[in-house]
Parts: C-alpha cells; sequence; structure tokens
C-alpha cells in the first residue's frame, strides 16, 4: 500500500475530498488523521524517488524527493497537523477543507521537479488560502482579502510569464539552479520575491494576515512565505543580491513592529524580519548558510507558529487583540502565557531553544564570508526581534496594566496544538542534532560554544535592560490605537496629499488644456460607442459595403503582387 | 472496401440526403441522419489509421488516373480535418431532434435534415478531393446547402442572413473559380499536385499573381478573415441552434483548409510568401481581427452574436499562426483549429439548451440562470475559460504553441498583443458569468428547468473533450507537428 511514488499531496487533496462528504467527530477525525497518515508515509519515502510524464512536449517532473524538499516536507505536515489540530473545534466547511487544500498545495510545491508544477501549486496557494482570510466576515477581512489575492495571483502570473521565456531560452522547464540571468531570470525572482515579502513587496502580508481568522492565521504563517523561501534557495542560492535584500528585510521592520498596535501585526513584521534573516543564508549560499536558512525556516515554522497561535488563542477567547485593549491576562490564562513566552523565548534566540541554534548558523556564515557589515546590522535586528517579540508579545498581552479582562484557558485542542509546539521548540533547541541530520549538507556545524552562547545572551540582558530602562522612564512607545502605515503611506497619504493640489493648480492655470483633455475623451467615448450594438463595427451592413471590402482586399492584393 | 474509403466518406451523407426525402417521416429521418453521421465519422478514424500506416491514400475516381480523371487524396491533414467534422457533426445531431423539436415545425425538420447532409457531403468532399475544380463544386454544395440552413431560422432576420451570406458566398466563390481558371489556364491542368508541379514554369507571369490573388480573396471570405467577415455574426446569431453549433465549429474550418491546401501544396510556400507581403498582410489582417472582433463581442447583447463575434476573432489567431510563417505557427494553427471547434461546439451546444429552456439568448435572458440551469451554464463557463486559454483547456495549449511560435521568430510585441488580447476574452466572458451568476433572476417567470438530457449529454461530452485534450495533448499536437512538418517539407 505505501508505493513511495504517490506524490505527498495526494493524501491531503484526498482527505479534503473526503472531509467535504463527512460530518462531525468523523469529518475531525479524518482532518487530523490525514497529516499523520501522509506524514508517516513520507518517512518512508527514500530520498530520490521520482515521478514524472510527458505532457505537450515537455516532461514534467510532478514529485521530486531530494534532503531539501524532504525537510520542508516534513516541516510542512507537523505545521499541517498542528494548524488543523489548533483549528479543530472550528465548525467551518470552507476554513476546514480550504486550509487542508492550503497545507496540500503548500507539500505539492515544494516537491514539484518543474517550473510548470510548480506554477500550478503557485496558484493554488493563493486561491485556497484567501478563503482562510475572508471567513473572519468582516468587511476589512474582505477588503484585504481580496488586495492579498490580487498580489499572490500577480505573483503567479509574473512566475508565469517567466517560465514561458526560460522555457524559451532553456528549453527546459526543470526547477533547479536558475540565477539573475535574463529576462527569464528576473522575472521569476521578482514573482518569488513578492511572495517571499521581499521589502516594497511586503504589504500584502502586514495587511492581510492580521485580518485573517484566529486559526486562519496560523496556516498562512506556516506556508505561503516558507515556500517562497524554498524556491528561492532551489533557484538562487548564493545571489549576492540577495543578501541586501535579507538585511533590509530583518532590520526595516523592526520600527514598525515596534510602534504597532494590534499584536498581531506585530507578528506579522516579526515574520518578515525573520525571513530576512532566511534570505541573508541564501545570498550567501554557502553549505553552512543554506543550511541556516533551511533550518531557520524550519524553527520559524514552529515558533511563529505558536506566537501566532497564542495570540490567535488570546482573540478567541477575548475577542480583541490591539495591545492598547490587553493586559493581565497572565491571572486567567497562565499556560497560554507560559507557551507564549516559550514562543519568544524561541523567536529571540535564547540559548537551549530552537531559534538559537538555527539563527546563529547564518551569523556564523555571514561572518565567515566577510559579510562583516550584514553580521552587524543581523546582531541589531537580532536584538531588535527579541524587543518587539520576544517581550512585547508576553508584556502586553499577558502583563502591563491589568486591563480587567477576566476569561479562561482557551479550548484543549488549542492548549495541546500550543504544547506541541513549544516542546518541539526546546527538544530542538537542547537536541539540535535531530534537526542537523535533516539537512541538506553536512557541515558539523556546532552551536554550543563559549562565544555563541556568550554574545547571545549579552545582547538579550542588554536588549530587556533597554526595553526595561525605557518602560521606567517613560519613554518608551506608548501602545495607542491607532493606523500605521509604511509602504502603504505612499499611496494612502502621499498621493492625495500631493496630487490635489497639484491638480487644482493645473486647472485653475490652463482650462484650455481640460477643455483640450475632455474633447479628446469624448471623441473616445464616440470611439467606444461604434462598438455599441448599433455602432459602426457591429451594425449590419448592406451586402454593397461588404462587397467593397471585398474590392478593396482584391485591389490591395493585386497591387502588392505587381509592385 | 478499405480501398474504397475516400469516396464512401463523401459518397455516404450525398446519398443519405436523398433518401431523406423518401422516408419523410420526421423521427426516422432523425435517427438515419445521425446514424449517416456516426458512419461517416467511423470511416475517417478508418482513413486516419491507413494514413498513420501506410502514407497519403490516393483514389482514382471510376479508375479513370490523374490528371484525366478525378483523384481524391487523403495525407495526414485531410484526415485530421474529416474526423473533426464527422466528430462535431454527430455530436451535434445527437441534440439535433430535441433542439429542432422546439425550433422548427416538423415538415420543416426534415428539410433540415436533408439540407445538413449535403452541406456534410461538400465540407467532406472538399477535404478528401485532389482536384482543384472538385473544390469550387464542393465548396459550392456545402454553401448552398447552409444557407438553406441558416434561412430556416426562427428569427425572421434569418432570411436577410441567409440572402447576404448567399451574396457574399457566391462572389466568394465565383472568385475562387476565376483563380482556378487562370490557373488551368496557364497549366492545363486542375489536378492540384498537378498544377504544383506545372506552376513553377509560369510563376512569374501575371495571370498566375492575378490568379493567387483572387483565390486568396475568394477563400479569406469564406473562412470570415476580418474584414471580410461581415456575413458571419447575423448568419451565426440567427440561424436555427444545431446549424450555428455545425457551422460555426466546421465551415470555416475547412476553408482555412483550403487555404492552406493552395499556400502549401499547391503555389508552394516560397511563392505564396515571396512575391507579396503574404505574412504582413496576413499578421496584421489576423490581430486586427482578434481586435476589432473581440472589442465588438463585449458590446453584445445578444449572445449567438457575442459568441459569433468572438469567433471571427479566433480565426485571426488562426491566421496569425499562418502568417507567422514558421512550422510552429502553422502547428498553433492547426491546433487552435481543432480546438477552437470543441470550445464553440460546447458553447453553442450550451446555448441550444438555453433556447431550448429560455427561448431567448439575449444577456438579459440570462439573470440567475447560474443556479437554475448549473450544467449548461458550467458548460458555457469552461467553454469561456477555453477561449480565454486558461490551463488545462484546450485554448491553453493553442495559445502557447502561438506565443512560442511568436517567440521563436522574434516578434514579442505580437506574442504581448496576442495574450492582450486574451484579456479582451475575460471581458466578453465575463459579462455572461456576471449575469449568470450574480443578477437575480426576473421576478415575473417561473425558475427555468435544466436543459433536456438529450442536448446536455452531448453538450458536454465537448465540455470534457475541452479538459481532457488540454491535458492530454499527444493527439492533437502530435498529428499537428506531423502535418506542419510535411507541409513544409513539400515546399523544399
Amino acid at each position: 500500500m505505501w508505493i513511495s511514488e504517490v506524490p505527498a499531496f495526494v493524501p491531503f487533496f484526498i482527505g479534503a475530498v473526503i472531509a467535504l462528504l463527512t460530518k462531525g467527530r468523523l469529518r475531525q477525525a479524518i482532518l487530523l488523521i490525514t497529516p499523520v497518515i501522509s506524514g508517516i508515509h513520507l518517512l518512508t519515502v527514500p530520498v530520490g524517488t521520482s515521478l514524472g510524464f510527458d505532457i505537450a512536449g515537455f516532461s514534467l517532473e510532478v514529485y521530486r524527493v531530494d534532503k531539501l524538499s524532504l525537510l520542508f516536507g516534513y516541516i510542512f505536515h507537523i505545521a499541517a497537523f498542528l494548524a488543523i489540530l489548533f483549528s479543530i473545534h472550528v465548525k467551518d466547511t470552507l476554513q476546514q477543507i480550504s486550509g487542508l487544500l492550503y497545507a496540500g498545495s503548500a507539500i505539492g510545491a515544494v516537491f514539484a521537479g518543474d517550473l510548470i508544477t510548480l506554477f500550478i501549486f503557485w496558484e493554488l496557494l493563493a486561491i485556497t488560502s484567501v478563503f482562510l482570510i475572508w471567513a473572519r466576515g468582516t468587511e476589512r477581512a474582505y477588503v484585504a482579502g481580496m488586495r492579498y489575492l490580487i498580489i499572490q495571483v500577480l505573483s503567479g502570473v509574473i512566475l508565469l510569464v517567466g517560465i514561458i521565456f526560460y522555457a524559451y531560452q532553456q528549453q527546459s522547464i526543470s526547477f533547479s539552479l536558475i540565477g539573475l540571468e535574463g529576462t527569464a531570470g528576473w522575472l521569476i525572482f521578482i514573482a518569488f520575491g513578492i511572495k517571499c515579502a521581499f521589502p516594497m513587496l511586503h504589504n500584502w502580508l502586514t495587511d492581510a494576515y492580521p485580518e485573517a481568522t484566529p486559526t486562519g492565521t496560523v496556516f498562512l504563517s506556516a506556508f505561503t512565505t516558507k515556500v517562497a523561501v524554498y524556491a528561492l534557495a532551489r533557484a538562487y542560492p548564493g545571489t549576492e543580491l540577495l543578501v541586501y535584500i535579507g538585511v533590509i528585510m530583518a532590520c526595516f521592520p523592526i520600527f514598525f513592529a515596534v510602534i504597532e498596535n494590534d499584536l498581531r501585526r506585530v507578528l506579522s513584521y516579526s515574520m518578515i524580519n525573520q525571513i530576512g534573516f532566511m534570505v541573508v543564508g541564501i545570498g550567501i549560499g554557502t553549505a553552512l548558510a543554506v543550511n541556516g536558512a533551511v533550518s531557520h525556516a524550519f524553527n520559524d515554522i514552529l515558533f511563529k507558529g505558536l506566537l501566532f497561535m497564542s495570540m490567535g488563542a488570546v482573540l478567541h477567547m477575548t475577542g480583541k487583540i490591539d495591545g492598547s485593549r490587553l493586559g493581565g491576562l497572565y491571572k486567567s490564562m497562565p499556560k497560554t502565557a507560559i507557551l507564549c513566552m516559550v514562543g519568544a523565548a524561541s523567536i529571540s534566540a535564547f540559548p537551549l531553544f530552537s531559534g538559537f541554534v538555527s539563527k546563529s548558523m547564518v551569523m556564523s556564515a555571514a561572518i565567515e564570508n566577510g559579510y562583516g557589515w550584514a553580521w552587524l546590522l543581523l546582531l541589531f535586528s537580532a536584538a531588535g526581534v527579541f524587543h518587539h517579540a520576544g517581550i512585547k508579545i508576553p508584556y502586553f498581552a499577558f502583563f502591563a496594566h491589568d486591563s480587567g479582562i477576566r476569561t479562561t484557558e482557551p479550548p484543549k485542542n488549542m492548549l495541546m496544538a500550543m504544547t506541541i509546539s513549544a516542546v518541539l521548540c526546546i527538544a530542538i533547541g537542547v537536541y539540535p542534532n535531530a534537526l542537523y541530520q535533516l539537512l541538506p549538507f553536512d557541515t558539523g556545524y556546532n552551536p554550543y560554544d563559549a562565544t555563541h552562547v556568550l554574545t547571545q545572551l549579552q545582547l538579550l540582558f542588554f536588549s530587556a535592560l533597554a526595553f526595561i530602562w525605557l518602560n521606567l522612564r517613560g519613554m518608551y512607545p506608548p501602545e495607542l490605537p491607532s493606523v500605521n502605515l509604511d509602504v502603504d503611506w505612499f499611496y494612502r497619504r502621499l498621493f492625495p496629499a500631493t496630487l490635489k493640489p497639484l491638480f487644482n493648480g493645473m486647472w485653475r492655470l490652463d482650462a484650455a488644456f481640460r477643455g483640450w483633455f475632455m474633447d479628446r475623451l469624448n471623441s473616445a467615448l464616440g470611439m467606444l460607442s461604434r462598438h455599441a450594438p448599433d455602432g459602426v463595427l457591429s451594425r449590419t451592413q448592406l451586402s454593397g459595403s461588404m462587397v467593397i471590402w471585398v474590392t478593396i482586399l482584391l485591389a490591395t492584393y493585386l497591387i502588392l503582387s505587381f509592385w | 472496401m478499405i480501398d474504397h474509403l475516400p469516396i464512401l466518406q463523401v459518397i455516404v451523407p450525398l446519398l443519405a440526403a436523398p433518401i431523406c426525402l423518401i422516408l419523410r417521416e420526421a423521427q426516422l429521418v432523425r435517427w438515419f441522419t445521425l446514424i449517416a453521421s456516426v458512419f461517416a465519422f467511423v470511416i475517417s478514424v478508418l482513413l486516419l489509421q491507413q494514413v498513420q500506416a501506410h502514407g497519403t491514400l490516393i483514389y482514382s475516381l471510376g479508375g479513370w488516373d490523374a490528371p484525366i480523371g478525378i483523384e481524391y487524396r487523403i495525407d495526414q491533414l485531410n484526415a485530421y480535418l474529416l474526423i473533426l467534422v464527422t466528430s462535431i457533426s454527430s455530436v451535434a445531431l445527437l441534440a439535433a431532434g430535441t433542439s429542432l423539436q422546439k425550433e422548427l415545425t416538423e415538415r420543416k425538420e426534415t428539410y433540415f435534415y436533408v439540407a445538413y447532409l449535403l452541406c456534410l457531403a461538400g465540407l467532406l468532399g472538399i477535404l478528401t478531393t485532389g482536384d482543384a475544380f472538385n473544390v469550387f463544386v464542393f465548396l459550392e454544395i456545402s454553401s448552398l446547402a447552409s444557407y438553406t440552413l441558416i434561412a430556416m431560422g426562427r428569427d425572421r432576420r434569418s432570411l436577410w442572413a441567409s440572402y447576404q451570406y448567399l451574396i457574399m458566398g457566391t462572389i466568394g466563390a465565383t472568385f475562387i473559380l476565376i483563380g482556378i481558371g487562370m490557373m488551368y489556364m496557364m497549366t492545363g491542368t486542375l489536378n492540384m499536385y498537378d498544377l504544383a508541379e506545372r506552376l513553377p514554369e509560369v510563376q512569374q507571369t501575371k495571370t498566375v499573381f492575378t490568379a493567387f490573388a483572387f483565390f486568396m480573396v475568394g477563400v479569406c471570405l469564406k473562412l470570415a478573415l476580418f474584414p471580410l467577415h461581415l456575413w458571419l455574426p447575423n448568419a451565426y446569431a440567427y440561424a436555427p441552434s444545431i446549424a450555428t453549433v455545425f457551422l460555426a465549429a466546421t465551415a470555416t474550418k475547412v476553408a482555412i483548409y483550403v487555404l492552406l491546401r493552395f499556400i502549401f501544396s499547391v503555389y508552394g510556400f516560397e511563392f505564396s510568401f515571396s512575391h507579396l507581403p503574404l505574412k504582413e498582410i496576413l499578421v496584421a489582417l489576423g490581430l486586427m481581427g482578434i481586435f476589432a472582433a473581440s472589442i465588438v463581442a463585449i458590446y453584445q447583447n445578444n449572445i449567438k452574436r457575442l459568441f459569433a463575434y468572438s469567433s471571427v476573432a479566433q480565426i485571426g489567431y488562426m491566421i496569425l499562426g499562418l502568417g507567422i510563417g514558421s512550422k510552429t505557427g502553422l502547428v498553433a494553427t492547426l491546433l487552435h483549429l481543432f480546438n477552437h471547434a470543441l470550445m464553440k461546439g460546447a458553447i453553442f451546444l450550451a446555448l441550444a439548451g438555453v433556447v431550448y429552456r429560455v427561448g431567448s439568448v439575449n444577456i438579459k435572458a440570462f439573470a440567475g440562470l447560474g443556479k437554475q440551469m448549473p450544467w449548461t451554464m458550467g458548460a458555457i463557463v469552461v467553454g469561456g475559460l477555453s477561449l480565454i486559454g486558461v490551463p488545462l483547456t484546450v485554448g491553453f495549449v493553442s495559445k502557447w504553441y502561438l506565443v512560442l511560435a511568436l517567440l521563436e521568430s522574434n516578434w514579442w510585441p505580437i506574442a504581448i498583443l496576442v495574450l492582450v488580447g486574451s484579456l479582451l476574452a475575460v471581458i466578453y466572458v465575463w459579462r455572461l458569468v456576471e449575469a449568470a451568476y450574480f443578477r437575480p433572476a426576473l421576478q415575473d417567470s417561473a425558475p427555468y428547468k435544466e436543459a433536456p438530457l438529450m442536448i446536455l449529454i452531448p453538450t458536454w461530452i465537448l465540455v470534457l473533450a475541452n479538459i481532457y485534450f488540454g491535458i492530454d495533448t499527444s493527439f492533437t499536437v502530435g498529428l499537428s507537428e506531423q502535418i506542419s512538418a510535411s507541409l513544409f517539407g513539400v515546399a523544399k
């Protein structure tokens, strides 16, 4: 029964269909068991398995198993299981099914051996995930979801155009090293970059993730961006541009995360920051760096998932997520508070927690390969992470001033999912070799040497000191209800503010120009009306005028022949 | 029996037509016509097998060898189109009985089938014969029959449409005849392969140039190349639904076959593309057709007319592929020939279902149909997706090859225009989707029932074919590539 050639996404799609046809407890059981069965199956699949067939003159490789794809395959199975467990109490068919399909698409994408297959799953990722945002049911969620969908589909379209160029130039569609050469390389790079939330292309993430349902964000945080990280690691390792992009990604969200009030948006910014570390790793491109990047992706799914879960639990129980309206929850949700702090410790890379063992690999690689400035900036952003994700999230949600909210612990399934994640975070931190064995390269790296541990601890303690000092002196940016804009500032503020007087001035100065413009507009409308049912082009013509065209064409042919 | 397949292909529908008149009873005629068409389909499949196994089939009519006698020649190109025409004809006839009951009186029904069979025989004749004059004869048979079919429409405007088509079609046929006559004058032969051998000697004469010009214009009129398409929208819009299905899916394709046959096999690629800027003319007209017809289609309220204009646009794509003048371009044309027949067949059959239940194809009548006739509207949506060229449908396959051919020739600005043209298709398909799925049904009418099974089944056969050939392209692409290679091989 365990045929190893069955692609790993198939069980998910089948599971989704079966779940659609069942109800109640049976459906819950099917949802839970799907990633488990598929995961056990994946453990038996050896490296080098491949499944392909020929279509339209191209050889498609739907299933390609190597160490890199296998690592992402494992973590996606774990993430799918945890997210499903976390959301198992939700009685919403749409969310349940689309969650499962979404996870399946992500798994399909990382095992895709050619670009066409990748494109199909790339688009499926967008389409299946948007329902997790829309399921929130609010107007804001609908609009944010729409923006999300448009940007995601755009990324897919750019990818497709890139693939066409690539197929034409290279006469091959296999998904391997592409590199930034020619139009094709750049187009595919931009497509990946959109999904990876490159700076300036990142707005969809901070816009849409905080608007999704409490459980939906847990799904979202695990898959889309990590598929993009995988794709970059596969196609663009060692591209120096990625180091610069990654450093910017690691640094700029810090500032926004500090002033942001919506705690899930804080996490979204910190997500971009963490992806920045991975992108730097891929950009450096040595064995150690790529190892660091992918293992950080692995860990990020776990601890970011844990943080999103804990915030989802808070939102689920209290209905509030703004830092200014929460606080003091540790009294009524002590378990959630502790689990959240495990996640916070992991993301801040405390020794003995999972973030430490992967982040230090990227840092070591940066300094080994002469990117001293990058190392310094990453160090700065690591401190920033501790600030906003490590301290701010648990502090404002569970401690700070008492908001007076009294609630209870979240449902058992949520607690269980969080507990499993927390255990995994600590287990990887304590015994990193379990993770290192799965990595694509063997580097014999050991994170627990005196330098690393000391540097990291100093960093953390001084960072914590800064937070406490700022807080005591009342200089820390207070949590205020506000709308923070970053790049969207351009289209939400700058354009209205500058263009309006510009247009006013123009119209006052040059009424004639406006008249001319209106004339053009009218003639354009007149052009269009020619196509309306009674317009010139679509009106039924007399036979005579049809014959005129015949004559014209014949004359043209003859003149051209005798030319 | 096997040896006589080429002539049987034509004779079966040709003889079946008068027999229908003898049978008279509409019920009987219906089944008889279907059987004749299916029989023709079986013959065409056998023919393709023969061609694939033994190469080009040559059949001398009455035992007289060419060039004295008439010769039928079947190569892969002929066999490919024969299968297309006979299969679409059979599928359309499956639905004909039910659809015509609503649209025609019983007495007229018999005549409809007679005309249908004659039209089929004419089209098959064009596709099998190796004789230039024979092409003209069969062209007239099929055209006259199709004028009759169109005139039978319920709407009285169908008479006008048919009359205009008659005038234009006759002019086209006359031009073709003039072209053939001039060639005969110069070479003294009518057999296509004889012509191909003798034409090079007299190639640089003005008579041959003129012959080519007349012939091209005549054929372009028959295949409704922009701006000679003006007869087409009304003819398709007002003809009986089944006639629209059949004509839209096959008639223009056969005209394109004639164009390919004469350009490549009779005049030769070198001559056709060198003595006048044919590439540029075809590409320009093809592009203008794509844009003008698509934009007009966006503003149509009569949905049959909308898709008729979309047909003009799709013909533009085929001509564009031909105009590239490369092997891949020709593959794109041949693929789109087949694929467009599948899409338009499916869409017009589904519209036949709408006419059956709703009685109107105005866009207003589609309000709320998405819920009331889910299978019918589903078919139109899949057909529409295919028109747009969404992956996993046949439309994607042909567009892919077209874009590939354009990129190969480094005509990437045109490749972009082609993709923009697809966006126009999105707009007109979306208008229909919006009406059917997002607008509430009209209050004053009882909800419509789903179309009858006898229309739904053939519709979905074509819809599934749309998806099947979009995924498994080995038949269409494989054959198109072989045909393209052999046509270019002849040219060299």
